[in-house]
């Protein structure tokens, strides 16, 4: 097994260094759509902000590039420090594992699982064992405030706890960066504006937090928005 | 900064494998039992062979090998031929003979339940004359009364053969050559001279004085030492007839055993080849709910992608989980054989015998077709790219 000081990458981020750096990128489709057209931008250290626009306008590829879940066809993409044209499938895996933590409109959460293995599971490849998994899933949960919830299966659950459930899968490997796509789509406006205040919480205690909406409102609740539309940041 | 995914623990691998299956219990279910229907039939049929065999070689071992028997066959002219009244005297003087023994068939006599049943109708049974040692060397056992000694053998008495007990029913005597014969004895069946079971057996003197019995033997029963049974076998019918030796027949009753066993072995191959297509069967059952699983789980693999998992953990995440539903769809299926077998042989009187390397290769055959029905799917999963799994829903 190998020690866990070698796997886990130290947190060596110092405010205001960047934790997204995006210069040039462009994605095209096979087929010849392009996404994303010259797309610059740059996300410090302890950021909360909103990539706004129409559907269309690419943001859900800007998510993919961000979440290293795509690459792009041109232009570099820099996460935490990490050239993500360098890196192969295997440390994308890595990196998405230790300092990205996603969150989505779908929630995605295991429907026979309960709250605690829901968020124990995402810290499956993160490389602690199994009761280290859990007492960390239980302490997101304490932090989203779900802690009576602990033993409560997805569908026992309410649209906001559920996505609460997601916030705390995505935060419980204390990720450099938080994605969420969406995240109040699914919800009425009170759990969403729930859902809001909890993000912001965990931007005060550090957390760089984007959020992908097409919601003007949703986004000028946030710190900074980052308007998009066909393909480009206006 | 190295990137290095973290490995994922054997214990973490099984339990991913069990939450796939535990999502769709019925579906896992349904497609273990195509496996374990194949190990079943598989199980139950070598284990049922071999009980069956273990049964033949107790029966063969209780009975020995070492009964030859010799009697009169054809002349070269076709007709019947007869052995030498003292054969049996001559075959005793072998060396590695223990016993010999012989009964005689009197071909003209009848038996009847009663004095009232015409002379034609009589049935198939044979009245032989008997030596007295004829029950120790074809090891023959009473069922009830006694044997004949050396008075009861000089006047109408007889011991039925066990068919032949059946077939006259509880009688106290029969009608033999216009004489009352009194029954002192039934025999159990004898397995290595299923001929005594339908005769009706009589003394050498008292076939002689009452049936005009001409005295010759007809069947010699012989006992050799084990290890001498082949060079008996050899000199046997030169001994029982120095002037003809091509008119004798030797043979080996045990054969007709063993030969048995022989068939048994042909039948259960043919068998193992049917539980080998059931099984293949399984295997593809699994392979197809696997397939179905991945293209059902997509947002699964896309969230398990975004969550940090390599291709290859997803892949093997797969591939655990098709070894797990196999495995589990195999010890069914060798439970249920052993059932099968231990049930079947009890019914039959058998001991109960499954063959360690039956379970051993139902395992590995369990384990080998949960890998391959599992691979492809999970190549299938691990190359899903991550964007397209989470746009499912």
């Amino acid at each position: 097994m190998i020690p866990l000081e070698t796997i886990v990458t130290a947190p060596d981020t110092v405010a205001g260094k960047p934790v997204i750096e995006l210069a040039g990128v462009t994605k095209t489709y096979p087929g010849g759509v392009t996404a994303l057209r010259s797309v610059d931008l740059v996300v410090d250290d302890g950021e909360l902000l909103a990539i706004v626009g129409p559907s269309g306008s690419g943001k859900s590829t800007m998510l993919n590039l961000i979440g290293t879940l795509d690459r792009p066809s041109r232009g570099t993409v820099r996460i935490d420090g990490h050239d993500v044209a360098s890196l192969s499938d295997r440390e994308l895996s890595a990196l998405r594992a230790r300092r990205i933590g996603f969150v989505f409109q779908q929630f995605h959460l295991a429907p026979g699982r309960d709250a605690l293995g829901n968020v124990a599971d995402g810290l499956l490849y993160y490389g602690v064992p199994k009761k280290e998994r859990e007492r960390r899933a239980e302490a997101a949960l304490v932090r989203v405030g779900l802690g009576n919830r602990l033993a409560h299966r997805p569908h026992q659950l309410s649209g906001g706890e559920r996505q609460r459930v997601a916030i705390a899968r995505a935060v419980a490997g204390d990720p450099a960066l938080l994605l969420a796509d969406e995240p109040t789509g699914n919800l009425d406006s009170a759990s969403g504006a729930g859902v809001m205040e909890l993000l912001r919480e965990l931007n005060e205690a550090g957390t760089t937090i984007l959020v992908i909406t097409h919601d003007r409102e949703i986004a000028n609740g946030l710190p900074r928005q980052v308007p998009m539309r066909d393909g480009q940041v206006i | 900064m190295a990137l290095r995914p973290a490995r994922l623990r054997p214990s973490d691998l099984a339990r991913l494998g069990g939450y796939g299956l535990r999502s769709r219990p019925l579906r896992a279910v349904l497609s273990a039992l195509g496996i374990a229907i194949g190990i079943a039939a598989m199980t139950a049929v070598v284990g049922i062979s071999a009980s069956s065999r273990a049964d033949l070689d107790h029966e063969l071992a209780k009975l020995g090998t070492n009964l030859l028997t010799v009697s009169p066959g054809n002349t070269m002219f076709g007709t019947r031929a007869t052995l030498p009244d003292d054969s049996v005297a001559m075959i005793k003087r072998i060396g590695p003979i223990l016993s010999a023994t012989a009964t005689g068939v009197l071909n003209e006599s009848h038996v009847y339940r009663t004095d009232r049943i015409p002379a034609t109708q009589s049935g198939g049974l044979s009245v032989l004359a008997a030596k007295l040692d004829l029950l120790q060397t074809v090891g023959a056992t009473l069922d009830h009364g006694a044997w004949l000694n050396a008075a009861t053998d000089r006047y109408p008495t007889v011991v039925l053969g066990a068919a032949a007990a059946e077939q006259l029913g509880n009688v106290p005597a029969v009608y033999i050559g216009g004489r009352w014969w009194v029954v002192v004895g039934v025999l159990q069946k004898v397995p290595l001279a299923p001929e005594l079971d339908s005769a009706v057996l009589m003394g050498w003197p008292a076939a002689t004085t009452y049936l005009g019995f001409d005295g010759h033997p007809t069947t010699v029963y012989t006992r050799s030492v084990e290890s001498q049974v082949e060079a008996v076998r050899a000199v046997l019918a030169p001994t029982a007839n120095p002037e003809a030796p091509g008119d004798v027949q030797v043979s080996k009753p045990s054969d007709a055993l063993a030969a048995r066993r022989a068939t048994n072995a042909t039948f259960t191959a043919l068998l193992l080849g049917l539980g080998a297509v059931a099984l293949l069967v399984g295997g593809i059952g699994v392979a197809n709910t696997m397939v179905i699983s991945v293209l059902e789980r997509r947002s699964e693999i896309g969230l398990r992608r975004s969550l940090g998992a390599t291709k290859g953990q997803i892949r093997t995440q797969f591939v655990a989980e098709s070894l797990l539903l196999s495995l589990i769809g195999g010890a069914l299926g060798a439970l249920l054989g052993y059932l099968a077998t231990g049930t079947y042989a009890t019914t039959q009187t058998w001991p109960t015998v499954m063959p360690l390397w039956v379970l051993a290769g139902g395992v590995g055959a369990t384990v080998l077709i949960g890998a391959i029905a599992g691979l492809y799917p999970a190549i299938r999963a691990a190359h899903l790219a991550p964007t397209e799994a989470l746009a499912a829903t």
